[in-house]
């Protein structure tokens, strides 16, 4: 008896969004916890920073003239999304190598270890997009916003966190351990990026000296755009720097993690 | 469906598999024996164009790995030796998603899914979370999903370590159907009673290399006799025994803990022995199985 298998080749593309497409059935089950962890730690931030201390703050030139909250809000929301996409890039990365090994189940279909990524790359960039506009919605009717520039900052936050993403990706695929590096990682660039890197307070109260750690961090370039499209005072050439670095950071990072993903699965 | 010349694998230094030549012919089960470290995994690996050849050649249904992966695997099956189930999904959602990778429509993965439960026994738990589930219930999942894709060739590695009897019988019943519905299944196996049951040929690896290759029955009989005596002693006795009974077998094995005698009758072996005073615990006459044919071509057990 002749056994003609069912099975084909889909393209590249198809392969990554099917890969999503398996992330959505278990976000599907597990949706709340992660709408909470996503939308609503921000949204802490907002109420304690922008409304709990911003009450402190008089508006003067280091907020633009605005009050403290509306100065805060958009920073608020790329800051989260870098937390978020640091998180979506190290151990779920991490336990499709070693702990769940779905990369290993799927690299044995004719899905590849570059589509693999592509598709993981994508689920981050939607949920980055998800939980921005469950902040958005969330922090509305607290005055977080000036006008629907708001919206756009969303999208800034989904930029900059895939910036972050993708290098992070390919340190995952390279961690071999328990990922005690990631712990490193969160403790001594992810923490002091969030507190240092202009989301709370302009980068010039930081000595000249060591002003450069803040240009060279992702978060202040997101910072920098998502005021810019809320707040105005961006002009396009600058606006282009930022979105040029994240993007040179977000190609560099795929490139590593697409090498380090091939060197990991195909073995 | 496979053919395979001069295969190597290295890893750095370590070369796993040291040049072996493979003919796996369509509709056939067709096995790889041997110990832990011999070789079986990465050549599986490489057939299931996970892992690429270092030296030699190598087709599967008709293509080149290297250059033709994807459409390869689109027409395998793989039951890896650990299971890497989603164990947060359930168990109809595991067979779903996994047939979208091969390109097949939601309707026919719904469907696929309902008769997959069926055959590996699991459509009561198919609402269920994967995680709770028995050993033997995620195996017989584990093999469910790599029969999606209706694979024409299915690679089973160590299909039943870690199960108990009971689950190893129902695995081999379900995979002598898939068999006799014309699959070609290629296995890996360190228990010598399963390269028996399922293998209308195998071929024995030690080392990186093939050390034997046939069918089960003429290994056992290029390599064995058609008995075994097997005699246990009290701890301390056995070394004053086997210089008494070595001349009683064709062959003799002494392992740490019985002398194996391989003779045409074991009966009349042990009689002979019994004639000679000497007095083990116990004793056994059995046929000849696979273990004793890589006793005699590698020196070890299988099974340490």
């Amino acid at each position: 008896m002749a056994v003609v298998s069912s099975g084909r080749v889909v393209g590249s593309w198809r392969a990554a969004w099917l890969r999503v497409e398996g992330h959505w059935t278990w976000y599907r089950r597990y949706w709340r916890s992660n709408l909470y962890s996503s939308g609503l730690q921000p949204l802490l931030y907002l109420l304690a920073m922008g409304i709990g201390f911003g009450s402190q703050v008089e508006p003067g030139p280091a907020t633009g003239g605005l009050s403290y909250v509306h100065y805060v809000a958009p920073a608020l929301l790329v800051a989260g999304a870098v937390q978020y996409a640091v998180g979506e890039s190290t151990y779920p990365v991490l336990s499709g190598f070693k702990w769940q090994k779905d990369f290993i189940a799927v690299t044995s279909t004719p899905v590849t270890a570059g589509q693999v990524l592509g598709g993981q790359l994508i689920w981050v960039a939607i949920r980055l997009v998800l939980s921005g506009v469950v902040y958005l919605l969330i922090a509305w009717p607290f005055g977080a916003w000036l006008n629907a520039g708001a919206i756009a900052v969303v999208l800034v936050g989904a930029v900059t966190g895939m910036a972050c993403a993708a290098p992070l990706m390919a340190i995952a695929a390279t961690t071999y351990d328990e990922g005690s590096r990631f712990t490193s990682i969160f403790r001594f660039i992810v923490m002091p990026m969030l507190l240092f890197a202009g989301t709370f307070f302009p980068i010039e109260q930081i000595p000249a000296a060591i002003r450069w750690l803040a240009w060279i961090s992702p978060l202040w370039h997101g910072n920098e755009l998502a005021r810019g499209v809320t707040l105005g005072g961006l002009d396009l050439l600058p606006a282009l720097g930022h979105l040029a670095f994240l993007a040179a950071l977000f190609a560099a990072g795929g490139l590593a993690a697409r090498h380090c993903f091939y060197r990991r699965l195909v073995v | 469906m496979v053919e395979a010349k001069a295969l190597v694998k290295r890893f750095g230094e370590f070369e796993a598999v040291r040049g072996i030549d493979l003919h796996v012919r369509k509709g056939e089960a067709f096995g790889f024996l041997g110990p832990n470290g011999a070789g079986k995994s990465s050549t599986m690996r490489m057939i299931a164009c996970v892992s690429p050849r270092s030296d030699g050649e190598l087709t599967v249904l008709g293509m080149d790995p290297d250059r033709e992966g994807p459409r390869v695997r689109a027409r395998l099956g793989v039951v890896p030796q650990q299971d890497n189930l989603d164990t947060e999904l359930t168990v109809r959602q595991n067979l779903q998603v996994y047939g979208r990778y091969f390109g097949l429509s939601r309707a026919h993965v719904r469907r696929k899914a309902v008769e997959l439960m069926e055959f590996a026994q699991l459509t009561e738990r198919a609402d269920d979370e994967v995680e709770p589930l028995s050993g033997g219930m995620k195996r017989r999942l584990t093999i469910a999903r790599s029969l999606v894709n209706d694979p024409e060739l299915l690679l089973l590695d160590e299909p039943t370590t870690g199960l108990d009897p009971q689950a190893r019988h129902l695995l081999w019943d379900r995979l002598f159907r898939l068999k006799s519905a014309g699959v070609t299944l290629i296995v890996t196996t360190h228990y010598m009673d399963e390269a028996e049951q399922l293998c209308d040929r195998l071929v024995v690896m030690d080392g990186g290399r093939v050390v034997a290759e046939g069918s089960p029955a003429e290994l056992i009989a290029r390599y064995s006799t058609r008995e075994v005596l097997e005699l246990r002693f009290a701890p301390g006795d056995q070394e004053a025994a086997v210089a008494r009974v070595t001349d009683l077998g064709e062959r003799v094995e002494v392992l740490p803990d019985r002398i194996l005698l391989y003779t045409a009758t074991g009966e009349a072996a042990l009689e002979q022995a019994h004639g000679r005073g000497v007095r083990p615990l116990s004793s056994l006459v059995r046929r000849s199985t696979l273990e004793d044919v890589f006793l005699r071509l590698t020196g070890r057990t299988l099974v340490d």
